[in-house]
């Protein structure tokens, strides 16, 4: 996993509430076995004209020219800035996966659902909750051209360009991991003996629990 | 009910409470745990990358009799002897078998097994989902699995590999949200219905943090299947995992399944599951309260489960809605659906009708809609009404009491099991426009097929609806 420790990134806001993963990810494009190469495909249905299929040359599709990934100024942008509930929906990591394919590496909101804001955290995105004042604030801000923020994760601020700061939660795991790009699965294997033995009790007491 | 005295309070411990700490097996600092996972529910479309990633590791699974499979998503649900159509969707549900040829498990139920099916049907229906388990899957749904007093929620595919690997899940608890539900339903007015105004009345974020435990008089008069229904979208109203308690409806439900405990340890299992209960005086960090007799068959409008209403109402004006991000998404769902403000929703022409997905596509669900259209025929305007029943076991249930049959003399196609239409990851689904009625859990835009348009309903009130033409109150149909 990519590590994240600091970011200066230009921002693209999104100004409605529920995205839902099927819009970030569309469900034809699910079908894939692999796990990167989503990128092109974010938020498919909204971001181009036609219907899009995996099999396409996404490079000559007609692009919605209305749709916020799509105007010059957000080029490049690397800070998503998003409404309520932002990744509503379907678990699918896919929906990260095409986020962080297109080069985002942050995402503030008011809130996120569950299993997305998990997700995230798998793969080197860092999603940030702000209060609901803050985030119509940064929406405000946002509407100047080329509006950049820089976080600071070690620190767990958000900086804005006129200095402002605003502190952001994380939990330590997180934060750890997020920090040195690290392997969860390696960090849980350094107690395996701690999960054999809670395994060998509970199938002691509960041995129905572990039909073969 | 006696009031609880202090002690009591303090020592009263919720559903949630005892699923979770049963599962710790550490915990961190900062209140990070690793919690055990005794049952992994396994699809094709998200556990190809968690599998190549055990493989690049050289890792093994840590206990394969854990892991449950089918392949749901991807299968097509008629012409079943040409196999599968599309390659790429094809090449998916390979990969799972040969995953599963690879790497092991408990059962799996492949494209065109007896038992294959949707993955939140087909573990109930084999006992491979008990009381005190916790349940994961990649898969949202997964939260349907608590009806049994499981602690049971979606996860992503990083996790699905971290389960395969180590047994465990890295988690915080949840905060604690009872939703209570007291006196009696009405006739016409089902689980679908009661999930839908919960929704409605907490919107899509209301049980973001929490985990939901339902209670009171009208959820413990529901069905396995209905508690199935209805656990099944908690996470529609934000919660991952939602959970109801043990009681003899739950213990009948599991006797004799493949899985259930053997008959030696049955009484023990039973004697464990009965402790399943939030105990009196237990403290949830939010109660939301229903009643039973405010609820209607439901419809909704939009395009997200929250903007619902009752059969009876209107769809809404943006112009009264107070809330500039609120009027916003209100004015865009009526442009995406094609609706205008202030019709009545019984006025709403459909084109097309699904029951099926995890949400409504068990026997249940299939005898309540076929005893609403027996001997009846859909209307010419309806193009296409599918029935997509949740498991070959289903299926055969079902055609073993003939309800096959209304369903065809009414018009209707009689499918193989599957997701199908609810996401429309196979050859089911809407063309751009047309209106559906749908016993699915999502009206998200593009989620029936790229610019369908999904009204979420009860079994009964699509059946009605096939018949008509468009949405009826089931509650006054014949």
């Amino acid at each position: 996993m990519k590590p994240f420790v600091q970011l200066d990134g230009l921002v693209c806001a999104m100004d409605r509430a529920n995205v839902d993963t099927d819009a970030i990810i569309p469900k034809q494009f699910l079908k894939s076995i692999k796990r990167s190469g989503f990128g092109p495909n974010l938020f498919d249905e909204w971001r181009y004209l036609d219907q899009g299929e995996p099999s396409m040359d996404n490079s000559t599709r007609p692009l919605n020219p209305d749709f916020e990934l799509n105007l010059p100024r957000n080029q490049g942008a690397q800070i998503l800035l998003a409404r309520d509930n932002f990744g509503c929906g379907s678990s699918r990591e896919h929906a990260p996966w095409a986020i962080e394919d297109f080069g985002f590496r942050a995402l503030i909101a008011p809130s996120f659902a569950d299993i997305f804001f998990n997700n995230c955290f798998k793969n080197g995105l860092l999603p940030i909750v702000q209060p609901a004042a803050v985030v119509d604030q940064l929406f405000n801000e946002a509407k100047a051209e080329g509006y950049r923020l820089n976080i600071d994760l070690q620190a767990q601020t958000i900086t804005t360009p006129a200095g402002q700061v605003f502190s952001f939660e994380v939990t330590e795991h997180r934060k750890h991991c997020l920090l040195n790009g690290l392997d969860e699965i390696g960090l849980t294997l350094a107690h395996r003996d701690e999960i054999a033995a809670f395994e060998a009790k509970r199938q002691a007491q509960q041995p129905w629990l572990f039909a073969k | 009910m006696a009031i609880p005295d202090m002690a009591q309070i303090l020592s009263a411990k919720t559903l949630y409470d005892k699923l979770w700490h049963s599962h710790v097996v550490r915990e961190e600092a900062d209140g990070t745990c690793l919690i055990y996972i005794d049952r992994h529910l396994v699809h094709e479309v998200t556990s190809p990358q968690a599998f190549e990633g055990l493989k690049l590791a050289k890792r093994q699974p840590w206990r394969k009799s854990s892991v449950v499979a089918t392949a749901d998503h991807n299968t097509p649900t008629n012409e079943w002897e040409k196999g599968i159509q599309d390659p790429i969707s094809r090449l998916q549900v390979e990969t799972l078998d040969a995953n599963i040829k690879e790497f092991g498990a408990l059962a799996y139920f492949p494209f065109k097994d007896q038992r294959q099916g949707i993955v939140h049907v087909v573990g109930p229906e084999n006992g491979a989902t008990l009381p005190g388990m916790t349940v994961v899957c990649g898969d949202s749904h997964t939260s349907t699995h608590g009806a049994f007093a499981a602690l049971a929620h979606g996860i992503g595919t990083s996790e699905v590999e971290h389960v395969l690997a180590t047994q465990t899940l890295v988690a915080k608890k949840s905060k604690a949200m009872l939703v209570r539900v007291d006196g009696k339903l009405g006739t016409g007015v089902t689980a679908k219905d009661v999930a839908l105004a919960i929704i409605g009345k907490i919107g899509t974020a209301g049980g973001t943090g929490y985990a939901i435990e339902f209670g009171g008089e009208a959820i413990r008069s529901l069905s396995m299947e209905g508690r199935m229904t209805l656990c099944n979208m908690a996470i529609e109203g934000g919660a991952r995992a939602g959970m109801v308690a043990v009681d003899d409806k739950t213990i009948e439900y599991l006797k004799g399944r493949p899985f259930s405990p053997s008959a030696e340890q049955w009484d023990a299992a039973v004697a464990s599951w009965r402790e399943l209960v939030s105990d009196e005086g237990a403290v949830f960090d939010a109660v939301v309260e229903l009643r039973a007799e405010d609820i209607e068959p439901q419809v909704t409008w939009g395009t997200s489960p929250e903007q619902v209403l009752g059969v009876s109402g209107k769809v809404p004006n943006p112009a009264n809605e107070a809330d500039p991000v609120k009027r916003g998404s209100y004015e865009r769902a009526l442009q995406y659906m094609g609706l205008s403000a202030d019709t009545p929703l019984t006025e709403i022409a459909i084109d097309k009708v699904f029951i099926g997905s995890c949400t409504n596509s068990r026997i249940e669900d299939l005898r309540a809609a076929a005893s609403v259209i027996k001997g009846k025929k859909k209307a010419d305007s309806v193009k296409l009404v599918l029935i997509v029943p949740g498991s070959g076991l289903v299926k055969a249930q079902a055609e073993a009491e003939g309800l096959d049959q209304i369903f065809i003399e009414a018009g209707f196609e009689w499918r193989e099991p599957g997701c199908s239409m609810c996401l429309a990851m196979n050859a089911d689904r809407l063309a751009p426009g047309e209106r559906c009625a749908s016993t699915s859990n999502r009206n998200f835009e593009g989620r029936q097929g790229q610019g369908g348009r999904t009204h979420l309903v009860s079994p009964e009130m699509a059946a009605a609806a096939a018949i008509a033409g468009h949405f009826v109150d089931v509650r006054h149909f014949n």
